[in-house]
């Protein structure tokens, strides 16, 4: 077997995943992630649906057993040039290697919720984000959570949502906001529950007894109507308005707390690694494979390679499988 | 015959088979973006009239789609045009040029 480099661009579990298949499979892994700590969104996750598992298990387990890979945190790509059939990357550290295939698992950004300005994101005190509401189950401190007795979670806020520039559907925010509601009605069990949603799509295996349960054991009131405005009354509550589009009739309702359900938007990165690679980004800015069914990690440019959620929303385990699954692709390609 | 007081009610489910689709084909053409509704309800979450009558443009939407006409059509005679519930739309639907074409189509004054 002849011993090849990949440099892997993106430390989330999708490109931890791909770097510890390749260094097995006899591969020089490099591993580049900009941010201090590996694991991308997961390591700011406190659990995980459906079945509430500890998002920091998950992530030990997927970053156990890296000693074969070469990873490095805090460290941007500066440039990557085409030599001959290899790519030379250059980092911000000063290294540069001489990669015979690049694979991009660049992940996505969440939808910044302060651009939808009608839910008052960063200017209503008592409207948070999915993430700050994570980041309040893990660390168990938010000055603006304080025994909130109405709340309200917002399905797709920056989803399906043309005027915000995202068409698509983020996928995992139903599921999550379902978890989130059930957590959340844990903590404060006398607290009222809405969800607001337009489809509640539960596609994976017992997604839907997750929703169930949100029914029958925490009696979260699913109202099925997008919010369009959200605003601050003098006493600091907030008013919610919707249509209940099953009834046919507006509603209002006045909350303690809103979450918004911030979507999966492109990673802020994709765009300049797509310069520097030349590739093409279609409208929603996600990278395209070469093909959806067959090749779903190839991309136009030969030696460069896609994995997770940089060609579109995934769950968790999927980001997973298809770094695993890439590595194979790589591996092959390399042969 | 004896009258025993009994009378026919006339069926109130909506019959696909039955349906006039003449006039929305119209509205089709003269506002594409007919097709786009999502049924979310921003609109009608937004509406100044739908407070008091019973205007609510995802419902109109929804029941000329269906072919029911003549419920869907009294309310639309509420909308002042403000505009309110293209703002809110998140599929950017031209709904000011939407409720004209269905005044337009279905000749109400």
């Amino acid at each position: 077997m002849n011993n090849r480099n990949v440099v892997i661009i993106g430390g989330g579990p999708c490109g931890i995943e791909a770097a510890k298949t390749l260094a097995k499979l006899g591969h020089t892994a490099f591993l580049i992630e900009k941010e201090p700590h590996l694991g991308g969104h997961l390591a700011k996750w406190d659990r995980l649906f459906p079945y509430g598992q500890k998002a920091d298990e998950v992530l030990n387990k997927i970053t156990s057993g890296l000693e074969n890979v070469k990873w490095f945190v805090d460290t941007q790509v500066t440039s990557i040039n085409r030599i001959d059939k290899s790519y030379n990357v250059i980092l911000g550290n000063g290294m540069s290697i001489l990669a015979d295939a690049v694979l991009l698992t660049t992940g996505f950004s969440l939808f910044p919720a302060e651009k939808k300005e009608e839910y008052g994101y960063g200017i209503y005190d008592r409207v948070i984000t999915n993430a700050d509401l994570e980041h309040y189950f893990a660390e168990g401190n938010d000055h603006r959570i304080q025994y909130p007795k109405k709340i309200g979670f917002v399905h797709c806020v920056g989803s399906r949502d043309e005027k915000a520039g995202n068409r698509q559907c983020s996928k995992v925010c139903c599921a999550t906001a379902v978890k989130q509601a059930c957590e959340i009605k844990e903590k404060f069990p006398n607290s009222t529950v809405y969800c607001f949603y337009m489809d509640l799509r539960m596609f994976g295996r017992n997604y839907e007894d997750m929703y169930l349960e949100a029914q029958k054991k925490y009696g979260i009131i699913f109202v099925r109507g997008r919010v369009s405005e959200v605003s601050e009354k003098q006493d600091g509550t907030l008013l919610i308005k919707a249509e209940d589009t099953l009834s046919g009739k507006p509603l209002r309702v006045s909350l303690d707390l809103l979450v918004l359900m911030a979507g999966m938007v492109q990673n802020s990165d994709t765009a300049k690694f797509a310069q520097m690679l030349s590739l093409n980004i279609p409208e929603d800015g996600f990278f395209q494979s070469k093909n959806y069914f067959t090749a779903p990690g190839v991309s136009s440019k030969k030696g460069v390679f896609y994995a997770g959620a940089c060609t579109g929303p995934k769950t968790l385990p999927e980001a997973i499988a298809e770094g695993k699954s890439v590595a194979l692709t790589i591996d092959e390609y390399l042969l | 015959m004896i009258d025993f007081g009994y009378g026919l009610t006339p069926s109130s489910a909506i019959d696909l088979d039955k349906m006039d689709r003449t006039h929305f084909e119209i509205l089709i053409r003269r506002e594409p973006d007919v097709l786009k509704c999502m049924a979310c309800g921003s609109c009608a979450a937004s509406c100044t009239a739908g407070v008091y009558t019973t205007m609510n443009l995802r419902k109109g939407i929804l029941l000329l789609s269906r072919g029911q006409e003549k419920s869907a059509l009294e309310q639309f005679r509420s909308c002042m045009l403000c505009g309110k519930c293209q703002l809110v739309c998140p599929r950017g639907i031209n709904t000011r040029n939407l409720i004209l074409s269905i005044l337009k189509t279905y000749s109400i004054q």
